[in-house]
């Protein structure tokens, strides 16, 4: 097909920054503004152009669409696409950068280079969500990394410098042992095309290396490195803890990406690579990665409880939620990945108007000591209202996306190892107890604090921002079928092909037990 | 012999320069000619580099197989030829301004790049120790150039008494060679051992591997490195840093190929072994390094250790992806050390790594640029030295040595915490007394240059996989 469209995409908030970085001179007020202002009309163009994506996109049809493929190095190709598990991971970046972009309209430390920042990471992101080589793929997933190295870096706060070398050393570290696995994919299979890969059959049969037998042999390997990629990005426990040091060190907008869209590109990842190409070594390890994910639900939710920073409370149920996202992955049923899918595109909604919730008191007072605050709805009834929508959302109440996507994954695991799901829900009380702890303290009761009392509420333009989100949360909410419809036939082909492939593999070994 | 002569008139046309140029010089204007002599040199370089880079593709052979100018002598050529001229280039202001540009400067680097170009086209291990003598002398003099400086001529002192050593190493070993293959052709060596090598020869070869990995300053042949970056003007340093790298690494591609191609299993484990220490220790050692020349040196350390991991999978792919690497790291090295050059205080040179606090607030273009180049050094996508790592780990894998190329990655990731410290105090730091940038125009043009071919270079990398690849053919067959 000759359609440009994904390349048009990706490249729009690049091509802003490009402008931005050679033509905007001076660091003045003016220039400041131009700069907010390029960045902000360069994000929603691309939304803009982004919906003819979503609306060009056939979901009955489950393979990749609007595909564009070029010769690139070495036999690689810049081949981008996107299919139903992807499309709306796309339309999520697309959507949130704007206001991300207009949440911040109050920096004013090196405006330019933040702008820049924001459209190149946007850039990168979108190309992680629709490439479709391999090598393209790591190329965008690990260039996202330098652009939030720096956000965190230079626009954080006191803990900056140990935030920003923690996160990238820790995600670099993890996803250079994908890299090799993709170089031994590369030369295993001879391709680097994403959609051949995903049926090609690696090596599954178990071999011992140094005296340690591999169940699943290859795949099992290549399984782990990827595993530990896309854990470390998720995060899963126990690797998460560059997550709360980095969300609570980068400035909002920085929060509101990470948690919003790149947490995404771990769950992304399970279902692109991990799934289809390694079934083998992903039936292997499910249990273990159920349990981490169990406990990750579990644990991190009472760490959230004894947390005294808002940031770093609502990094922890971020962490919690992607454990009920890892958990159905790896349920591998249809309700299981509708699920977690669900939940990702709703964590995205949700935790990202909860960090912008805790940037718009922080922008007033500068902490997010959850002490220094008590009583706000006194004098900010319109951020009680927005704040209180989301607590409940985060908790999962029926009628906003939180609560579809917790049921769905709780449905998927449950038919798969009911003890998981067990410890698994428990995780749902606990998320109430800390978030409506968290609103309980911090908006209501009396308004005592000296310093709160000339407090202001919500100006036009963060009403503005939030309005879209409430919108999205509701919608997802009571109409799921607007997600599930895009996702279903993708997944659907993706767990048949899993399936498929783990049952071949056990009667290969079957034949090879027999005929010994 | 007229024939031989025509093959080798690239290095007999820059000898006879060299000379008739010392001679006309110091008979006439001395070292106020230095500065026009720099530019001169750099020129010639640039036209050989032309004229080799279009002689066609054809393998032709001198002096009965003693000197052989292939695609793959052609392609370390034209690498060592432009990095040299852009060193040069980059250097001249710099040394002018410090009174320290002597005319015989850019003579003996004339000299060691025709030493250089003598190795790369060795086909005897005569002409190899030829080549790298020639080579090695005019090094060890312009390591000491600064003669008013001690550690000047300590890097001077260093670097010749461990070099004279690893060259009788090297001496050493091709001696055994030569007696238990009863010749010091290539082509001769390579027909004399099948299979498995005689212990004797086993021995040579080792001695032979020791002398080369310390012309590339690989573990555990190192120690010089550091103390002679350091120690060097930095203009100097960055001719250490660019072209000696690709002729050593070239030389050992084809020591190796050339004589040994026929025992690869017994010298793969010796280069990976090499390779796995070079990366750690450059990695590793690095890390509590202030000043930034002696960063550089650990940092060309450990790039060693990649591109031996390349040379140690044995195969054609393993020494395109050396060749590649190297081409990529030439050029990153000559942007990184056009910033080094470029950064001073009321006109002396600073290399302490902490005086670049905030340098983006002063500098923020210079900054960026230096952004790109460190983040290319760490391979770091989407810079174009992640694309060397690529192909040095694929060629490492498809070798059969898939843990080498796990050691690797790792060792990449604790790298990448000096270059992070850097883009550190270029952009989080304490605000401070800024840095100057110096006004030269034509460092500003080679930093900016580097880096934006470190970006750009990931469309097509400009054809050199193509020629890397066709190079890479050549030698091994």
């Amino acid at each position: 097909m000759d359609s440009n469209l994904l390349s048009i995409v990706t490249f729009i908030p690049a091509i802003a920054a490009a402008i931005l970085a050679l033509f905007l001179r001076g660091d003045d007020e003016f220039a400041q503004s131009n700069a907010k202002r390029v960045a902000l009309i360069a994000t929603t163009l691309t939304f803009l152009v982004s919906l003819a994506v979503l609306f060009q996109f056939d979901a009955s049809d489950t393979g990749f669409q609007m595909v564009e493929e070029r010769d690139w190095l070495l036999g690689l190709k810049y081949k981008m696409g996107v299919d139903g598990i992807s499309v709306l991971f796309v339309m999520l970046t697309t959507f949130m950068m704007p206001l991300t972009i207009a949440a911040s309209w109050g920096v004013s430390v090196r405006v330019k280079e933040y702008m820049i920042a924001f459209l190149l990471l946007e850039t990168l992101m979108l190309g992680v969500f629709m490439a479709l080589d391999l090598v393209l793929f790591y190329l965008f997933f690990e260039a996202g990394l330098i652009p939030m190295f720096l956000i965190i870096g230079i626009w954080g706060g006191k803990e900056r410098i140990y935030a920003s070398f923690k996160f990238f050393l820790y995600t670099f570290l993890g996803s250079v042992l994908m890299l090799v696995a993709m170089v031994a994919m590369f030369s295993e299979a001879g391709t680097t095309d994403i959609p051949t890969l995903m049926h090609h059959t690696f090596d599954s049969e178990s071999f011992s290396i140094l005296g340690v037998h591999v169940v699943g042999g290859m795949q099992t390997l290549m399984f782990l490195a990827f595993f530990a990629s896309f854990a470390v990005k998720m995060p899963m426990w126990p690797v998460h803890t560059w997550l709360p040091d980095a969300h609570v060190q980068a400035p909002t907008a920085g929060s509101v990406v990470l948690a919003a869209i790149l947490l995404k590109m771990g769950g992304y990842g399970f279902l692109r690579f991990s799934l289809p190409m390694f079934p083998v070594g992903a039936d292997v390890l499910t249990p273990l990665v159920l349990w981490m994910s169990a406990i990750a639900i579990v644990y991190t939710s009472l760490v959230a409880l004894a947390q005294e920073d808002m940031k770093k409370l609502i990094a922890y149920s971020s962490v919690a939620h992607m454990g009920y996202v890892t958990m159905g992955i790896f349920a591998a049923n249809q309700q299981g990945i509708d699920g977690a899918i669900f939940q990702m595109l709703s964590h995205g909604f949700i935790s990202g108007a909860l960090f912008l919730c805790v940037g718009v008191i922080y922008d007033r007072m500068h902490t997010r000591e959850i002490d220094a605050y008590g009583g706000l709805v006194n004098r900010m009834p319109a951020y009680a209202l927005i704040f209180m929508f989301f607590t409940m959302a985060n908790v999962g109440l029926p009628g906003t996306s939180g609560f579809v996507g917790e049921f769905l994954t709780l449905v998927g695991i449950f038919q798969v190892n009911t003890w998981v799901a067990m410890v698994a829900t428990s995780g749902v009380i606990l998320s109430a107890a800390y978030a409506l702890w968290l609103y309980r303290r911090v908006v209501l009761g009396d308004l005592i604090k000296e310093s709160l009392k000339t407090i202001k509420d919500m100006s036009t333009r963060e009403r503005a921002i939030f309005a879209p989100l409430v919108v999205m949360t509701l919608l997802l909410g009571v109409y799921p079928s607007l997600v599930t419809d895009i996702i279903g036939p993708s997944v659907g082909a993706l767990i048949e092909n899993y399936d498929g492939a783990l049952a071949e593999a056990h009667a290969a070994s079957q034949t090879a037990a027999a005929s010994h | 012999m007229q024939a031989d002569l025509n093959i080798i008139l690239p290095e007999i046309i820059l000898s006879v320069y060299a000379i008739v140029a010392l001679l006309a010089v110091a008979y006439t204007g001395k070292d106020r000619m230095a500065s026009m002599l720099v530019w001169i040199t750099a020129a010639l370089f640039v036209a050989v580099a032309l004229w080799i880079a279009s002689t066609g593709n054809a393998t032709r052979v001198a002096f009965d197989g003693m000197f052989q100018d292939d695609g793959f002598a052609r392609f370390a050529k034209v690498t060592i030829l432009l990095s040299a001229a852009a060193v040069l280039v980059m250097g001249q202001e710099y040394m002018a301004r410090r009174h320290i540009l002597k005319f015989e400067y850019p003579l003996l680097i004339t000299l060691s790049v025709v030493g250089m170009m003598v190795m790369v086209s060795a086909g005897d291990l005569m002409a190899l120790y030829m080549g790298l003598e020639l080579q090695s002398l005019a090094l060890y003099v312009v390591a000491s150039m600064r003669r008013d400086s001690a550690k000047s001529t300590e890097a001077g002192l260093k670097y010749f008494v461990l070099g004279a050593l690893s060259s009788g190493l090297l001496l050493y070993g091709a001696s055994l060679v030569y007696g238990y293959a009863g010749t010091t052709l290539f082509s001769g060596i390579i027909t004399s051992v099948q299979g498995h090598a005689p212990v004797g020869m086993l021995l040579g070869l080792v001695f032979v591997l020791s002398g080369l990995a310390f012309k590339v300053s690989a573990v555990p042949f190192h120690m010089w490195t550091p103390d002679v970056y350091e120690g060097a003007p930095t203009p100097i340093t960055a001719f250490f840093a660019t072209a000696p790298k690709m002729a050593a690494m070239a030389l050992f591609a084809r020591v190796m190929h050339d004589a040994f191609g026929n025992i690869v299993n017994d010298w793969q484990q010796i280069v990976a072994l090499l390779a796995l220490l070079s990366m750690f220790l450059g990695a590793v050692a690095a890390i509590g390094q202030t000043d930034i020349k002696r960063l550089m040196a650990y940092s060309s350390i450990a790039h060693m250790g990649f591109a031996l991991m390349g040379l140690a999978s044995g195969t054609v792919f393993g020494v395109q992806a050396m060749l590649i690497y190297m081409a990529i790291y030439v050029t990153m090295n000559i942007g990184t050390f056009a910033f080094i050059l470029s950064m001073e205080r009321d006109g002396q040179p600073v290399t302490d790594i902490k005086s670049l606090n905030m340098y983006s607030r002063a500098h923020p273009g210079r900054a960026l640029a230096m952004l790109i180049l460190l983040f290319s050094l760490a391979g770091v996508p989407p810079m174009l030295g992640f694309f060397g790592k690529f192909y040095v780990l694929r060629a490492a894998y498809e070798g059969g040595l898939a843990w080498l190329a796990v050691a690797g990655v790792i060792a990449s990731v604790i790298g990448a915490f000096y270059y992070l410290r850097i883009v550190f105090y270029m952009y989080f730091g304490e605000e401070g007394d800024a840095l100057e940038a110096g006004r030269s125009p034509v460092i500003w043009g080679f930093l900016m240059g580097s880096a934006a071919l470190m970006l750009l270079g990931i469309i097509n990398m400009f054809g050199v996989e193509g020629m890397a690849q066709a190079a890479a053919a050549t030698l091994v067959n």
